[in-house]
């Protein structure tokens, strides 16, 4: 019996820290309209994830741009935009009702014991591929986990960006990203389980 | 190494946040374990996943996004307004302020200087002997005041003209001895007074003036080392041509 290969999809991303040095370098400079319009979609599409509803998703964006705009004198020329936006918009929300209802404490410097690996059944990958199983194992995450995995996976956030959305260290961005996949894991593992049945 | 700590940074390989130090000995283990190369593809995948099905999922609607475009532009326009305004508003009540405060100033030292002249006159008038030096002849007037002015000035050839010198006498005004001439017109009596300095000091909003005031008539002008002040009630249109020719008597 041969060798097995798995045919190991190779990165085609170039990594991210040569993009986020250019990033960094050059800074975000403009009027508040130029910067934060191309920022519209993305913070709606977010606003939507944590609401779970459009006129609440409307309400915190609509807050967040009026609160980004009246505080932009603070914002310091040539430091990430799209970090700090999404920083006021994840306040805004943690602050509204939906948000305090939504509260979870999260122990990242203790976490709960959990095994160091799952094992990866074929039938999760078959899961994984769909939108409808991703979608509700997302929907069902606690609003950390929901949050840190939307804005690494989704809007494709460097782990200092995240950290500067967030306002956490960079190791808690790691520490937070991996227990939420596990988590994550864990629901498509019993979505594939139904399906199994 | 052991796959658990391979694990560990996979996370930071499929997220692009990994340093190329650790990139190329973890891809050289994924190549030679088929177990970690699983578990990597499988996270790959989910990421992937999650980004098909939580990227742009949820689109804003044309009205939203246009309402939040005119609302920024609109905050922006009446931030800048009501700034643009209310500076506007502070520049101009403290420019009218100053305006006001200037002009109140200046009315209340043309008074001032207008009742203290108007006084020298009425107690000259009043005096037992209102002239030290009486004489008609300017050529005996003038020289009388050398000495006694720190400075010098030209009298006015009166021949053919309604006026007559009487005399004149040293007189203080704002601290300072100028020279007094009495003239008469009929029956009226006229003062010339005539000061050191120029427009500049004290007063100053006072030369040049005409004004009238409980039937006397007072005109000023200010010439580049005397200031020039002729009061008396006679009627303005008298009073002026005496002042007209003091004014050609100062000429060279």
């Amino acid at each position: 019996m041969g060798e097995r290969v798995i045919a190991f999809p190779k990165v085609s991303k170039p990594p991210r820290y040569t993009v986020l040095a250019v990033a960094t370098s050059t800074g975000a400079s403009g009027s508040f309209e130029e910067l934060a319009m191309p920022l519209f979609a993305q913070l709606y599409n977010l606003a939507y994830w944590l609401t779970r509803d459009r006129s609440a998703a409307e309400d915190l964006v609509q807050e967040t741009f009026m609160k980004a705009l009246r505080g932009f004198s603070s914002f310091k020329q040539g430091s990430n935009f799209r970090a700090w936006m999404h920083r006021i918009l994840r306040n805004t929300y943690l602050t509204s009702q939906a948000g305090l209802k939504d509260a979870v404490s999260l122990d990242d410097d203790n976490p709960s014991p959990e095994p160091a690996t799952v094992e990866t059944p074929e039938s999760i990958l078959l899961v994984s591929c769909e939108q409808r199983a991703i979608e509700s194992a997302l929907q069902s995450l606690p609003v950390p986990y929901r949050e840190v995995i939307l804005l690494c996976d989704a809007e494709e956030m460097s782990y200092q960006e995240i950290s500067e959305a967030l306002a956490i260290p960079l190791g808690t961005v790691m520490s937070r990203l991996s227990r939420a996949r596990r988590a994550m894991r864990a629901l498509l593992s019993k979505t594939s389980q139904e399906v199994e049945r | 190494m052991s796959c658990n700590l391979w694990r560990e940074r996979l996370d930071a390989y499929i997220d692009g946040d990994c340093s190329p130090e650790d990139a190329g000995p973890l891809e050289e283990h994924l190549r030679a374990c088929p177990s970690c190369s699983t578990e990597a593809l499988h996270r790959l995948q989910v990421k992937r996943a999650v980004k098909s099905a939580a990227a742009a999922r949820f689109a804003p609607s044309s009205e939203f996004r246009a309402r939040i475009a005119q609302r920024i532009g609109t905050d922006r326009t009446s931030l800048f307004k009501t700034y643009w305004i209310s500076g506007f508003a502070i520049a101009a009540a403290m420019l009218l302020a100053v305006l006001v405060a200037t002009s109140w100033i200046l009315h209340v030292e043309r008074r001032q200087a207008f009742a203290e002249l108007l006084d020298l006159h009425i107690a000259t008038l009043a005096s037992a002997n209102p002239v030290d030096v009486v004489s008609e002849d300017r050529h005996t007037v003038k020289p009388w005041f050398q000495g006694k002015l720190p400075f010098s000035f030209n009298l006015p050839e009166l021949d053919n003209t309604a006026f007559h010198l009487l005399g004149g006498k040293v007189v203080y005004f704002d601290h300072a001895p100028g020279a007094q001439l009495i003239y008469t017109s009929g029956k009226h009596e006229i003062s010339v007074i005539i000061l050191q300095g120029d427009s500049s000091g004290r007063f100053g909003a006072f030369w040049p003036a005409s004004t009238a005031e409980n039937g006397f008539t007072i005109e000023t002008w200010a010439g580049p080392d005397l200031r020039y002040a002729v009061i008396g009630d006679t009627n303005p249109a008298d009073l002026h041509r005496l002042a007209e020719m003091l004014r050609a008597a100062q000429r060279p």
